[in-house]
């Protein structure tokens, strides 16, 4: 089985190189083909393995070679397939071969063709390392990867020019009303790359604090001996590595990045915002499960923050209008019901959760990306309109995962969403379902605002000559994979649970049927609510909010993103530049840069003096000699009369 | 005599010499000079090596007779052709290695 494993693996990094080849030539058709060809491969492999470990129930694990041998410390490259790491692996690759598939028609009038799916497959390289390694160390090398290939890939589009800060609230890069998500995609990827770098430092601290203490990274000897730790030190441990996740997965204060990363293609989007990267922090905490099981504290901080960011971000998507940031806005808030479940304890409904949100997230990420192509890549949803005439395919693949999101039986987000609920209520967080249950009815409501304004209504694109065009079959053929995914992936639920629990600890909540069944009904109805108030609505007035709503504080706070950017901008930015420059003007000028200079000036005025020593007069040179010597002689009785005295 | 009135005697012609190679100006000067303080040494050596008895100082002695003899005949033969060659040994008029 280590045959498929290496395949798996390693596929994806052949296609990345063997497009890399032509990257600075011009587009190549063959290049997306191939690349998505070796990703589809390393799905099959993947899904073998999804078999083999479901039948035999036998974890394959292999070490490729020992890559750090220091004294005490061994980290071998190893990687493990058990139950965990296997999902994870078919979820990364269905969805990256459908979205490799999708983007050779959604890149295909761009120059830089190659490089794209280069980048895009090196992306799902680390993804793989990082779900497949068995020690922390390999984790975060595949962190650390994903990151740099989500760096090049949000920066795609690097020429283009910044935006420039307003206070113009449909014009401001910092708004979600603008049709810009940042100041500019080279913005975006910094912004992404340094907030993950900040958390990283955490994950590190952590990583370090589990090598001290344990002598180890290998997974199954961690979390063998985590129990033997104090429990202060195991909070700590839980902590870092959580912050760590943090970063990866977007939750408040480093959730900025999530939103502006929209800069990147939209097929990144699709892969790196929806289905593989940001999970990976949902991903880290249910592989270090048994670290999390032994302090519930943090357990009940993380459920809390998921609750909080779920809530927050599905608010700001209610009046975004900008199509891509509104998806990225609900991804955040789904990353936060992850969250809850996995700070819960329910991990296993943590990773349901992730699987079946992949499917539906990417393919509507997938198809926003047909609806910006077809209309010269407009974003504003409030300029699209009826295009449900044009685009037949596409519009119903993203109702689908639209309802699916929403959580309506029998769609895959109804299984996964609601066990979430039903988690929350049955551990007796009442706040905590409180709030994932309003934010089930803003998660419909924001989904079906979406549709509504796209898919129905007026076609406002015609003051645009836009002339749109439904997306090539082979595209849409990728995308109806993923949407029967995501109609079906949650009727497995039964086997999911009986798969995962082999590995990862059982769910604990004791309710009654009855209540179960109300909360199911409590649920569904508010999905309901919301997606026929979204409808009705914009039956009625083609609108949402009115002029004079949009005028009011809470309208402006959404809009603004809860003035997180700007506090960003004007309080940490704006000091940290103050910081720098003193440090530069002050210390680097005034103090190092004088020093260093100092030092030269000595030697080249010393060197300038002792000149007149060489004018080579054999009697004057003879002087000097003499007095060397008469100095070193004096010296020497010095230190000798000196010395004496101290003994 | 003691040992002390040879190394004073040693000392006193060191500083004669000493203050020849300082202010003299010519070459055949200078040696002359150098070889006054390689002989003030020479004293030094002997006297230390009878009043120690030890010969080792009276060994190095004739070492450094034989080295400022080979000394001498190399720098003559040089001072000669250097006179040859510019008509003069005044070491003022001796510099061609400025730095």
């Amino acid at each position: 089985m280590e045959k498929y494993l290496y395949i798996a693996l390693f596929a994806p990094l052949v296609g990345s190189l063997l497009a890399a080849l032509f990257a600075t030539k011009e587009k190549f058709t063959f290049v997306g083909v191939i690349t998505s060809f070796l990703v589809a491969i390393s799905m099959f492999a993947s899904l073998k393995l999804l078999y083999f470990v479901y039948s035999t129930e036998v974890v394959v694990s292999t070490k490729l070679f020992s890559w750090i041998e220091i004294g005490n410390l061994s980290i071998p490259f190893g990687f493990v397939v058990d139950q965990v790491s296997v999902v994870m692996m078919v979820v990364v690759t269905i969805v990256s071969t459908m979205v490799h598939i999708h983007s050779i028609g959604y890149m295909e009038a761009d120059k830089s063709f190659n490089r794209f799916f280069s980048y895009l497959s090196a992306f799902v390289f680390s993804m793989m390392v990082l779900v497949m390694s068995d020690n922390f160390a390999g984790l975060f090398i595949g962190w650390e990867g994903v990151g740099l290939c989500s760096w090049l890939l949000i920066g795609f589009w690097y020429h283009k020019k910044d935006q420039e800060l307003t206070s113009e609230i449909k014009k401001s890069p910092f708004s979600t009303l603008s049709p810009f998500s940042s100041i500019s995609p080279s913005f975006a990827a910094n912004e992404a790359f340094i907030t993950n770098r900040v958390a990283d430092l955490a994950m590190l601290i952590g990583m370090f604090l589990i090598y001290w203490n344990l002598g180890s990274l290998q997974y199954d000897i961690v979390f063998a001996n985590i129990m033997t730790l104090d429990n202060s030190l195991i909070i700590a441990i839980a902590v870092f590595l959580f912050i760590g996740a943090m970063g990866k997965s977007a939750q408040f204060p480093f959730n900025q990045w999530l939103a502006n990363a929209m800069e990147g293609p939209t097929p990144v989007s699709a892969l790196i915002h929806a289905a593989t990267m940001v999970t990976a922090g949902v991903y880290l905490v249910i592989r270090a499960n048994e670290i999390f099981v032994a302090v519930p504290s943090v357990g009940n901080f993380i459920a809390s923050l998921g609750a909080f960011v779920a809530i927050g971000a599905a608010l700001m998507a209610l009046v975004a209008t900008n199509i891509k940031k509104i998806i990225a806005f609900s991804t955040l808030s789904q990353l936060g019901y992850m969250f809850v479940a996995a700070g819960l304890g329910a991990y296993w409904v943590a990773l349901f959760h992730l699987a079946t949100h992949a499917f539906f997230k990417s393919v509507l990420f997938l198809g926003a990306g047909n609806v910006m192509h077809a209309l010269n890549d407009e974003i504003n949803i409030k300029n699209m309109g009826g295009l449900y005439k044009h685009m037949k395919a596409t519009a119903i693949i993203m109702i689908i995962a639209s309802v699916a999101l929403a959580g309506i039986f029998p769609l895959s987000g109804f299984f996964s969403k609601d066990l979430i609920l039903e988690v929350a209520f049955g551990n007796g967080s009442f706040i905590i379902w409180a709030v994932l249950f309003v934010t089930a009815g803003l998660t419909a409501f924001y989904s079906f605002r979406l549709i509504m304004y796209v898919f129905f209504g007026k076609e406002n694109f015609k003051e645009f000559n836009y002339h749109p065009h439904e997306a090539k079959s082979f595209v849409i053929a990728a995308m109806s994979i993923l949407a029967i995914l995501a109609i079906v992936s949650g009727w497995f639920k039964p086997l999911f649970i009986e798969f995962t629990t082999k590995v990862l600890p059982e769910l604990n909540i004791h309710l009654e049927y009855s209540t179960i069944y109300l909360l199911i009904v409590l649920t569904s109805l508010i999905a309901l609510f919301g997606i026929f108030f979204a409808i009705i609505r914009f039956r009625k007035k083609e609108t949402y909010f009115s002029q004079a709503f949009e005028n009011r504080f809470c309208y402006k706070l959404l809009a603004n993103q809860f003035y997180i950017p700007h506090f960003i901008e004007s309080v940490i930015n704006k000091s940290y530049l103050l910081l720098s420059t003193i440090a530069f003007r002050i210390f680097d000028m005034k103090i190092i840069d004088f020093i260093v200079d100092t030092i030269g000036r000595v030697i080249y005025k010393s060197g300038d003096k002792a000149r007149v020593t060489q004018n080579g007069n054999l009697s004057s040179s003879l002087r000097l000699m003499v007095f060397g010597i008469v100095s070193l002689l004096v010296l020497g009785i010095v230190l000798a009369v000196a010395s004496q005295g101290v003994y | 005599m003691s040992l002390n009135a040879y190394l004073i005697l040693s000392a006193i012609l060191f500083f004669i010499g000493m203050i020849g190679v300082l202010r003299r100006k010519n070459l055949l000067m200078l040696f002359f000079s150098t070889e006054i303080m390689l002989n003030a040494v020479n004293v030094g050596l002997a006297a230390v090596s009878k009043f120690h008895e030890d010969l080792t100082g009276q060994m190095f002695a004739f070492f450094i007779i034989a080295i400022a003899a080979s000394e001498v005949a190399i720098g003559l033969g040089l001072l000669i052709l250097w006179y040859k060659k510019n008509g003069s040994i005044n070491l003022d008029n001796l510099q061609n290695m400025k730095g």
